[in-house]
């Protein structure tokens, strides 16, 4: 069976739940029931493709039965079906959070209707991005996930988050149109706008376009990758919307830029052009992110520092172009989009078990809840690439890569990466020290509930900070649920996913590395769009 | 291929205005950039069409090049719908900054500004070490509560 005939599933099921969710817009609950079905159900979809893709290699489907170069095709291969299954799997555990948390429980975080419809739409617009070989209609894809991520930016339209959301939304536009501009140029240039087409009709452009046009994208996904000179808008806009919203933000939307970048090193000009510029960037990403991380005092700004930072290991990969060092980033991608996303989650729970998520006012928290640190002290372990976790394994496959291509640049790269290891180290040994290790009483400004918390971690109903500011931001703190059950599962059901992708690393790196070798030789997927001898017909 | 001289010329106008609004303090300003700005990336997609001809319905006796190029048109018609989605929602936030804030402009952010006016001196690292290291606490400074740990923190701010 070919298993490209159910892609466009993955996309049109989730539409299909966004409609249903917003007709349902007055029963909470049952929209509840349909966003997790339907990411339940594509989730079981994407596996099959994943097995079908592992198996065979790259298939095609040619949407509405036009032949390739002229209507949109959807491709599978083991880079897309990989994406897609891990981008599911943390987008349902991220939907079953925020119905935990219910959106609801706090009086400005807002329409909660809304939440459920844009969110699945956010999944189609990631899954389309992700399956799509047209570029056109990435470009579509990009549009769908764009509109949703601004809806649920500022959700609830509070001050801090209009603010937020207007810089992630220029930004986000001007990205878009250029992408649109480059689109127009490489239509003018070839005459196509299908991928596989491309990657034969672009290489016999002469150099000079070639690098106008290559440049033109790099620009545009390097934006929505947040990769160093351009990833300024991340840490502005990110951490002031809901958690479960930053978390899935921080999981899926760059890494979409992190795959669109992928796909135009390998597929659409290959070659090592530009590779010297592209380590460059990276080890800048790495450095300049990290170096940002620490000198925040805030949980979720310090977290979307270090995504900025890590997405350098996923640049430096690339740049690689090897076997090794592409397949180590493809694994590094899927790594990070779990552990970055179970790392936000927490700092939502450390936002409802302490108040805040300003680390000069939380402390005690390990005493208060040993399962919060736990839960926190895994993913971060494994961020920083401690050794027996996933992170550590992708950064040695890297590293590997590195030496194996021995240039000069590269060993800065290898250095600049153990630096950046050892810094989202300390900058996560910090937040451990700080909210988890010392007594609340330490704290540079303590924090009035959290003193006066029995040392048996029972909450306490009334302080007398409470009592003397009945409006007061500490108000309601000790009688709201703290740590609700149907937000901590999926918590540790993700945090349990990013222990597995170092259980099963093993088969895990044979996957990338196949994924790796394909798109580096091209091939593959060329021929499952175009057919068997397209290559050898245009001469290469 | 030719290519329509007036039709470039608008779109660099579109593109230079667009890009100038886009440097602008103010939402709306930018925002119209934005609206001026796509516009010029649908007339370069209309361009790379190629000159226009007939409509491009298959007719058995008219040649293959008199048509018009259609894939253009769709992109553009996909692209005009984005930005008209865009569009309304940037409207949608310039009118509620403005509820909120009565103000139409791009806001720094607090916490940026904080951690770049905050000094190079740490009171966690850079303290000065107290000389007395002893484990054993005098009895008149054991008492130390919560309180007046707080009360410390707040005279020293």
């Amino acid at each position: 069976m070919n298993a490209a005939q159910i892609a466009p599933l993955a996309v049109v099921l989730p539409l299909l739940g966004a409609a249903l969710a917003f007709v349902l817009i007055r029963h909470p609950n049952a929209q509840r029931r349909t966003g997790a079905t339907t990411l339940t159900v594509t989730l079981a979809l994407e596996v099959v493709m994943l097995a079908s893709a592992w198996a065979n290699g790259a298939q095609a489907v040619n949407i509405g039965g036009w032949i390739p170069p002229f209507g949109i095709t959807m491709v599978v291969d083991e880079l897309s079906a990989l994406m897609l299954v891990v981008s599911s799997a943390v987008s349902l555990a991220v939907l079953l959070y925020a119905s935990g948390q219910g959106m609801a429980d706090s009086d400005e975080e807002g329409p909660v209707s809304i939440f459920h419809p844009t969110y699945l739409i956010l999944v189609a617009g990631v899954s389309n991005a992700f399956l799509t070989g047209d570029l056109f209609n990435l470009y579509v894809g990009f549009e769908m996930l764009l509109t949703a991520s601004y809806v649920l930016m500022t959700l609830g339209g509070t001050s801090p988050r209009i603010r937020a959301g207007v810089t992630y939304v220029v930004v986000s536009v001007i990205s878009s149109m250029l992408f649109l501009v480059s689109i127009a140029m490489i239509y003018a240039a070839t005459g196509t706008i299908n991928m596989a087409d491309l990657a034969i009709k672009l290489g016999e452009l002469e150099p000079s376009t070639q690098m106008t046009l290559h440049l033109m994208l790099l620009v545009a996904f390097g934006i929505k990758a947040a990769v160093f000179p351009l990833s300024f808008w991340l840490p502005d806009s990110y951490p002031t919307a809901p958690a479960p919203v930053t978390a899935v933000f921080a999981g899926l939307l760059t890494k979409v830029g992190v795959y669109a970048l992928i796909r135009t090193e390998t597929l659409l000009f290959p070659g090592d052009r530009l590779n010297t510029f592209l380590m460059v960037v990276a080890v800048l990403t790495m450095l300049v992110g990290i170096l940002g991380a620490v000198a925040q005092i805030d949980i979720k700004r310090m977290l979307s520092f270090t995504l900025v930072s890590h997405i350098g290991y996923m640049v430096f990969g690339l740049a690689m172009s090897s076997v090794v060092g592409l397949g180590a980033a493809v694994y590094y991608v899927a790594h990070h989009i779990t552990v970055q996303t179970s790392l936000f989650l927490v700092a939502g729970l450390i936002e409802r078990r302490g108040g805040t998520t300003n680390m000069d006012r939380l402390g005690g928290l390990a005493k208060l809840s040993p399962l919060l640190a736990i839960l926190f002290f895994v993913p971060a372990m494994n961020l920083a690439g401690i050794p027996p976790f996933s992170g550590f394994l992708g950064k040695i496959g890297l590293v590997q890569g590195g030496v194996d291509l021995g240039t000069p640049v590269a060993w800065v790269l290898v250095a600049g990466s153990m630096i950046t290891s050892l810094l989202t180290l300390l900058a996560l040994a910090r937040v451990w020290n700080r909210v988890f290790w010392r007594r609340p009483e330490d704290a540079e400004h303590p924090d009035p509930v959290l003193v006066a918390t029995k040392p048996d971690g029972s909450a306490v109903r009334t302080t007398r900070h409470v009592e003397e500011r009945p409006h007061g931001r500490f108000t309601g703190r000790g009688i709201v649920q703290l740590l609700p059950m149907p937000m901590v599962w999926p918590t540790i059901g993700l945090v349990a996913m990013g222990l597995a992708l170092t259980v099963f690393a093993g088969p895990l790196f044979d996957l990338s590395d196949q994924a790796a070798r394909e798109m580096l030789q091209r091939t593959p997927y060329i021929e499952a769009v175009l057919g068997e001898g397209a290559m050898q017909g245009a001469g290469q | 291929m030719t290519v329509n001289l007036t039709l470039l010329l608008v779109m660099g106008v579109l593109f230079a205005v667009g890009v100038y609004l886009i440097l602008e303090r103010s939402l709306t300003r930018v925002m119209l950039g934005l609206m001026l700005i796509t516009n010029g990336a649908n007339l370069l997609l209309l361009s790379t069409g190629g000159p226009a001809g007939l409509a491009p319905i298959f007719g058995m006796d008219v040649p293959a090049e008199t048509y018009s190029d259609p894939l253009p048109q769709a992109l553009i018609l996909t692209s005009i719908v984005i930005s008209f989605a865009v569009t309304a929602f940037m409207l949608a936030i310039i009118y509620r900054s403005w509820v909120l804030g009565r103000q139409d402009e791009v806001q720094d952010d607090i916490e940026d500004r904080r951690v770049a006016n905050q000094p190079t001196f740490d009171a966690e690292d850079d303290a000065e070490i107290p000389a007395e290291t002893t484990e054993f606490v005098p009895p008149d400074e054991a008492e130390e509560t919560p309180a007046t740990n707080r009360a410390r923190t707040e005279r020293e701010k």
